[in-house]
């Protein structure tokens, strides 16, 4: 299918909580320049799967590999040293900072002293946002006063700022209107045509058919399959989502 | 009217909170003062508002970080009062044994045993917390207690007294000062690095090509910072030294003891303490990422920890600092009375913890200033002496200032529904 080292493997990831297991035995993969959609009801398990991924949690079983290597991820930092950048559906943002501010958290510019540069971290976050969402004027105000697109091409930018070659996108247009998350669409676009892979976690069918190459859809913790995007039909990936059924087996009783 | 009046304040760059800890500030200085006959703002009076002010307004400075992350510290009264006493032993009972008696080092041996065992004492409250997930309200309880306690174990309940002649230099009073001379010249150099910093800035945003305020708004900031400073320094250098105390100071600050010889007060020391610890903290809180930290994790625990910042360690850090200052506050405090009995910093944790909320900080976590809490030390400090002076009785006082606690909080909830921040 692809001749190519995937960007990320997820081999046999295994996670339980309190004798619930949320992640049983999956494997994913991502290749670059490449869309994977993560498919299931709430509490599939597709949000876990991808948070041993982001460094949130630390897997009970199984294996990540980067560019074909195997990587220990334990922590957020961990993550972003493998340059995985991680939009979350709560839009891991602090409200009371503003734009520059959460663009840069965790890796703020400093000046020759040792202080943060906040001058430069604005002129930077201009920059970025001025190829992102050029209509964004709101620098000074904390985040808090941004509508939820604004706050989501915050979360993008920090992800592009800052050269993410995996891109974990947990429900990015969940909490936006309709013409925001037009944008966001032709962000994630952008982003695949410069070859960075992408995770994204949805349970809309229809935002997965649009701009996904693969779909692997998840149920009760286990994976029921991965499929084509452009071999199976709304239908079919609709009834993986809620039967657990993989396309063309026969329908059996619920 | 109206419209004109707050893009004045707008251009100026000061926010409407500042502004209203200021008026309230004003207004109460000016009521106490026509109470009282004019007792109330003369140069004596508020040479001693600034020394009685300054050992609270060291403490709030921290517990600003503390509340910004969401956590409270109701330990820092008794946790003064042991690093008080321990101190005092040290320099009464043991460090004359060891250097002599009046050795010039004891001063500083007693100072930095004061602020390392605050840092010790806090980064412990502050493992727990963190790491131990035992919530902050009960961890420091339990610390208000042992604290007290402790104290009691190191004299057996004895009074210490008298400390360390040089040590309680740093505690103000008539001897505890900067001197005229000094005074001047801190004043002229505090100036002249405020305006520097603001140039500083203006430069630096005009490399960027940022908007700037308007040079007249900028002017006035400069003239405003400039005279509050020359303006203190004059005030401080206008209190008189008493008659009973001059051949002393005069002695101490080479001067020769003539007939009609007039001496004044000067900036006192722990003031300086004072502005030197508010200078540092407004840097770390602005200018660090350990104070981006500080308020990244108050405003969103969880992003903070997404974003890989070691919330955990930064609680031990948070901690530690504040303890720190209460080993610097301790030794103000102590200094000042020049004897530590088992009473002192009672009650602290309540009049720090109100200073820092008075002055804007969010109970709820992510807001609050350093200058906002000393300003808000500085207005409980006046009401409580304000009273005093104008002879309301302990009880009335206590009612007060509850009142005005609770009202202030009520003021800054409504500002900020309106202001959306």
């Amino acid at each position: 299918m692809n001749a190519q080292t995937p960007l990320v493997e997820l081999k046999n990831m295994s996670i339980a909580f309190g004798g619930v297991h949320a992640v049983d035995d999956v494997s994913v993969d991502l290749y670059p320049g490449e869309v994977v959609g993560l498919l299931g009801h709430n509490g599939a398990g597709k949000s876990t799967l991808i948070k041993m991924l982001s460094g949130a949690y630390v897997g009970d079983g199984g294996e990540i590999r980067v560019n074909g290597e195997r990587a220990e991820i334990k922590n957020p930092r961990d993550a972003r040293s493998y340059n995985i950048e991680t939009i979350y559906q709560t839009l891991a943002l602090a409200d009371n900072l503003d734009a520059a501010s959460n663009l840069f958290l965790g890796r703020e510019l400093l000046t020759a002293f040792g202080t943060v540069d906040d001058d430069a971290m604005e002129a930077e976050t201009r920059k970025i946002m001025a190829r992102l969402n050029p209509n964004f004027r709101k620098f000074a105000e904390p985040v808090s006063a941004l509508s939820g697109g604004q706050r989501q091409s915050v979360a993008i930018a920090r992800a592009v700022y800052f050269n993410a070659r995996i891109l974990i996108m947990d429900e990015p247009t969940a909490a936006l209107g309709p013409q925001e998350t037009q944008m966001v669409s032709e962000l994630i676009k952008q982003l695949k045509a410069e070859g960075i892979g992408i995770f994204l976690i949805s349970h809309d069918v229809h935002d997965v058919m649009d701009l996904c190459d693969r779909a692997s859809v998840m149920k009760n913790g286990k994976l029921v399959d991965t499929v084509n995007i452009a071999d199976v039909t709304d239908d079919e990936l609709l009834s993986m989502i809620i039967l657990g059924k993989r396309p063309g087996e026969t329908r059996v009783e619920a | 009217m109206q419209v004109s009046k707050q893009t004045f304040f707008g251009k100026l760059g000061l926010d409407t909170r500042l502004l209203g800890m200021i008026g309230a500030l004003v207004v109460l200085w000016v009521m106490f003062d026509l109470i009282t006959g004019g007792r109330f703002l003369t140069p004596r009076n508020l040479f001693n508002l600034s020394v009685q002010t300054a050992s609270v307004a060291v403490m709030a400075t921290g517990m600003v970080f503390v509340i910004v992350t969401r956590h409270i510290d109701l330990s820092v009264g008794s946790m003064l009062g042991f690093i008080g006493m321990t101190v005092a032993a040290l320099q009464v009972h043991v460090l004359p044994d060891v250097f002599g008696l009046g050795h010039g080092a004891i001063w500083i041996v007693a100072a930095l045993v004061a602020v390392l065992m605050g840092a010790c004492i806090g980064a412990f409250q502050g493992w727990i917390i963190g790491y131990l997930t035992v919530p902050a309200f009960i961890v420091t309880l339990g610390g208000f207690l042992v604290y007290r306690g402790a104290m009691w174990w190191v004299t057996h309940g004895q009074t210490v007294a008298p400390l360390d002649p040089s040590f309680r230099l740093l505690g103000g009073g008539a001897d505890g000062t900067l001197g005229e001379t000094l005074s001047w010249g801190f004043g002229v150099f505090a100036s002249v690095v405020a305006v520097v910093m603001m140039l500083m800035s203006r430069r630096r945003k005009a490399k960027h090509g940022f908007a700037m305020k308007p040079v007249w708004a900028e002017g006035i900031l400069m003239v405003l910072v400039v005279g509050l400073v020359i303006g203190f320094v004059w005030v401080m250098n206008s209190y008189k030294i008493a008659k009973g105390a001059l051949p002393r100071i005069a002695e101490a600050r080479g001067v020769e003891m003539v007939d009609g010889l007039q001496l004044f007060h000067g900036v006192a020391i722990p003031v300086i303490i004072l502005l030197l610890v508010t200078v540092v903290m407004t840097i770390i809180s602005t200018r660090t990422r350990f104070g981006r930290y500080v308020y990244a994790t108050g405003g969103n625990p969880e992003a903070a920890e997404l974003s890989g910042i070691n919330t955990r360690l930064l609680t031990v850090k948070i901690f530690a600092l504040m303890g720190a200052l209460t080993g610097i506050s301790a030794v103000i405090a102590s200094a000042r009375l020049g004897a530590v009995d088992v009473g002192l910093g009672t009650l602290d944790e309540l009049r720090v913890i109100a200073a820092a909320v008075i002055g804007g900080t969010a109970l709820s976590g992510g807001f609050g200033t350093i200058y906002g809490a000393v300003i808000g030390a500085l207005i409980m400090q006046s009401l409580q002496s304000g009273m005093a002076s104008v002879g309301v009785d302990a009880p009335l006082q206590s009612i007060v200032v509850g009142i005005v606690l609770v009202f202030a909080v009520w003021i800054d909830i409504v500002y900020r529904r309106k202001t959306g921040a």
